[in-house]
């Protein structure tokens, strides 16, 4: 959109950065150029990389590797304090403001003008006032910040990060509050300080957005750079594909034709299945020995739409048909009846009970399902736990040890246990191959295959779209937060997901190319 | 049925050796006893006899913490159950007097267990409301005065005999069989165990959490019921101002000294009714050895720390590197 001052010197510079958590590699020699007077965006799906990078950058995590440096001089910040006084400041996403001070109070807090020990109301507020004018915001500095829309605190929280003399500005999902209105006076004075010269990094996963506002694209994907485009040089199409795609082979689907499967008896069905402000309704039919894959970005409802099949949230409209009867399916406990399973995404949060052990986590659904007064002995629970160890290959094969201590494939593994041991008609899997290194990762694909092979309904999420595309039936597209295409047998290709997501500007574009 | 006697209480019954020990150097009788009118006397049966009110409790207590709850109005529902109990005694037969009492615990139990789990109330809140509000209740059914009876029924509950042991100490013993029996011979154990280690997922994978929470308050509540009998039956009568006065606390530690964690998941029974002897034994032995009483909480709060030390895995770190330590030395 405009000139650098010194386009030979970037602002900001970050190579090679890496980071660790555990056996976990949340970076990988990372590089990220940002330049004055620029508004770049860092885009990702979740698990990336953006976050870690931002906190690595601002001092909140240690780096294990590379560099950081700002107008050519190296630093390592210790805390995000540090990396304020070196000119980096972030504004995330909730702001961390006081709401009960004053926006003067805010804007001032720790540095407040003082004659003889006494803060100088006055003063403060008249530098606030002339400080918020530059920004376009003509308020009442002595109210509290609280009393404010959160666009207000936005601005707030930006105009103190510049005021003490930040140079870069990292605005984390800015926009994820706001609306229409507020994102317009938000760009209106990130341009200005574009203009000013500050180097402004954009965290944000509306892709319209990012358009509108940036001058460049950084994307990342498993913790790797993979790639940084002129915006206006990068086509939608492309950069969605930077976000998701791997190499792009010309993946097709492996499973059955789209004849085929017509013949095969319906499991489940949902009928103008919704619920308002989460999905919109939708018509999904799972037939018995598919794979029905759920596409598309971070947020676009995909999550949404397994929770409300699996119950484990209530649907306000629509109907769900189980073997072709209705059904009621409110709760988990109801989806739990009917023969469905749901491995969440967040495995350690919603999936295992860690303290328990391997036997325990396998049993817990099958138990809960049979009822109290109807235990599993000792010794049922030891074969089931045995055979879903050996079956799955669970390591270490030790039914005794907590589940908190196995790696995540393995645990991803127990949880499929859990399920498979109720003898479930449909399993839903969100992200079942998220965080899993390389070779469980093959594994849970052939497991899905083959369990698909056995007559199991699946309903699976991915961000891997080659992944999707390998072990699919029909692909369901999402886009904000509702289904807008089906896709089936020979239209199943990573191009044609892609096109969908994209909205319909690029499909007119690819019309209009051929 | 092997779950009830686990192998991680070993600082439990460490500690109980200890203080057993100290005990027989402070009153060389300790371990005395003798038998008189088809009963056994002594400071042991003395322990048992006065840890009834405390071990019952702590078998509530250890399933409510199990689920990540706590119960804090143990203590006003002893209470209020021990005045229901003194008031019928005289007018009633023991069964009656019985089903009354057990059935107010249990009123209290289901006002606790909807709070948390139906209103999401967190528990600590939820129960301080029957604890504040429970002695003013037991006060209304007092009136105010202490009430005293004569019913040789009830009087036996808390000062006969069976066997050679007080009653209290039978019933005490059958709450712990009948309580582990229910628990662990159903599948109740480990889905309490699944909703106090992580309750989202247990939900979603099934369990009925809900349910399960407001179980484990009911027969909080019984066990509390139970035990404020016993303890009106013990002093004939029922005092609504100081029935189970902060006998909720020596619950929650006798939990705690149990090895169960406030914040859920695994549980033991046994452990939990061995902590609430402990800290019985531990009472017994300063009375007995006749230090001033004020030094009763210091030395309880010193053995406390001590037991819960042993316990930690971060202590068992700081001992497994001392070792390596030395390895390397030497």
């Amino acid at each position: 959109m405009q000139n650098s001052l010194d386009p030979a010197m970037p602002l900001l510079e970050v190579r090679g950065i890496s980071k660790s958590f555990g056996a976990v590699h949340a970076l990988q020699e990372v590089d990220f150029t940002l330049r004055a007077g620029e508004i770049h965006a860092l885009l990702g799906e979740n698990g990336a990389g953006k976050s870690t990078l931002i906190k690595v950058v601002t001092g909140v995590f240690p780096r294990d590797a590379g560099i950081v440096r700002i107008g050519g001089e190296d630093i390592a910040p210790r805390s995000a304090k540090a990396a304020l006084a070196a000119g980096i400041a972030t504004v995330y996403q909730e702001v961390n403001l006081l709401p009960n001070l004053s926006v003067a109070q805010n804007l001032f807090l720790d540095r407040q003008p003082m004659r003889f020990g006494i803060v100088r109301e006055g003063e403060m507020r008249r530098r606030a006032k002339a400080l918020l004018a530059d920004f376009g915001l003509d308020i009442d500095v002595a109210a509290p910040l609280g009393s404010y829309s959160v666009a207000i605190q936005h601005v707030t929280a930006i105009a103190r990060a510049v005021d003490l003399s930040a140079r870069v500005l990292i605005l984390d999902e800015p926009t994820a509050s706001l609306d229409r209105h507020e994102v317009e006076i938000l760009f209106r004075i990130m341009r200005q300080l574009a203009k000013r010269g500050i180097g402004i990094v954009f965290v944000s996963h509306f892709l319209d957005q990012v358009y509108e506002i940036s001058d460049r694209i950084t994307v990342l994907r498993n913790g790797r750079l993979v790639g940084e485009r002129e915006t206006a040089s990068l086509p939608r199409l492309e950069l969605i594909r930077l976000m998701l795609g791997r190499e792009l082979a010309e993946t097709t689907s492996a499973r059955a034709s789209a004849g085929e499967h017509k013949a095969r008896e319906v499991c489940a069905s949902f009928e103008n299945f919704g619920k308002a402000g989460y999905v919109a309704p939708f018509n999904l039919e799972l037939r018995h020995g598919e794979v029905v894959g759920l596409a598309g970005l971070l947020g676009s409802g995909r999550t949404e739409t397994a929770r409300l099949v699996f119950g484990a949230e209530r649907a306000d409209r629509g109907q769900a048909r189980v073997e072709g009867t209705p059904v009621r399916l409110q709760s988990p406990r109801d989806g739990v009846r009917h023969g469905f399973g749901y491995c969440p995404e967040e495995r350690k949060t919603e999936g295992i009970v860690a303290e328990l052990t391997v036997r325990e986590n396998i049993v817990l659904a099958l138990q809960a399902k049979r009822g109290l007064h109807r235990p599993l002995s000792r010794r049922e629970q030891d074969e089931i736990a045995r055979r879903y160890v050996k079956m799955l290959d669970i390591r270490p094969a030790d039914p005794e040890r907590p589940v908190g201590l196995l790696s995540g494939g393995n645990q991803q593994k127990v949880l499929l246990a859990r399920w498979l041991a109720t003898s479930p008609r449909l399993l839903v899997l969100d992200e079942p191959t998220r965080g899993i290194d390389v070779g469980a990762h093959a594994e849970i694909i052939r497991l899905i295959r083959e369990l698909c092979d056995d007559g199991l309904s699946l309903l699976v999420i991915s961000s891997e779209l080659d992944e999707i595309v390998t072990y699919s039936d029909r692909v369901v597209v999402l886009r904000d937060r509702a289904h807008i295409e089906e896709l089936a047998g020979e239209a199943i290709d990573v191009g044609n997901i892609l096109a969908a997501i994209a909205a319909d500007s690029v499909a007119v574009a690819l019309e209009a190319h051929t | 049925m092997t779950a009830l006697l686990p192998r991680r209480g070993l600082a439990q019954i460490l500690a109980l050796i200890v203080i057993l020990a100290v005990d027989r150097v402070v009153s060389p009788q300790f371990f005395d006893l003798r038998l008189q009118d088809g009963r056994l006397f002594g400071s042991l049966i003395d322990v048992l006899n006065r840890g009834t009110p405390v071990a019952l409790l702590s078998l509530g207590m250890v399933l409510v913490i199990a689920t990540r709850g706590i119960d804090l109005s143990v203590g006003a529902v002893m209470a209020i159950c021990g005045a229901i109990a003194a008031s019928l005694a005289d007018t009633h037969g023991l069964p009656v007097v019985l089903a009354a009492a057990l059935g107010a615990g249990l009123v209290c139990g289901l006002w606790n267990g909807f709070l948390v789990a139906v209103l999401g109330m967190q528990p600590i809140v939820a129960t301080l409301i029957l604890m504040v509000a429970g002695r003013g209740i037991a006060q209304l059914i007092t009136e105010g005065r202490i009430v005293t009876f004569s019913s040789p029924d009830l009087v036996w509950l808390g000062n006969g005999s069976v066997l050679g042991l007080p009653v209290p100490v039978v019933i005490a013993l059958g709450m712990l069989i009948l309580t582990g029996a229910v628990v662990r011979g159903s599948a109740l154990g480990l889905l309490i165990e699944a909703t106090g280690g992580n309750a989202r997922a247990s939900e979603l994978a099934g369990v009925g959490t809900r349910a399960m929470i407001i179980a484990v308050y009911v027969w909080c509540g019984v066990c509390a019921a139970l035990a404020g009998v016993i303890a009106a039956a013990d002093i004939m009568g029922a005092d609504a101002n100081n029935a189970g006065l902060w006998l909720e606390l020596d619950a929650i530690l006798a939990v705690v000294i149990g090895g169960t964690s406030l914040f859920g998941g695994r549980f033991s029974l046994v452990l939990a009714v061995l902590g609430a002897l402990i800290i019985q034994t531990m009472n017994t032995g300063i009375l007995l050895s006749g230090y001033p009483p004020e030094f009763n909480l210091l030395v309880k709060a010193g053995v406390v720390l001590a037991v819960l030390l042993l316990q930690s895995p971060k202590l068992s770190g700081f001992a497994g590197i001392a070792t390596r330590l030395r390895g390397t030395k030497a």
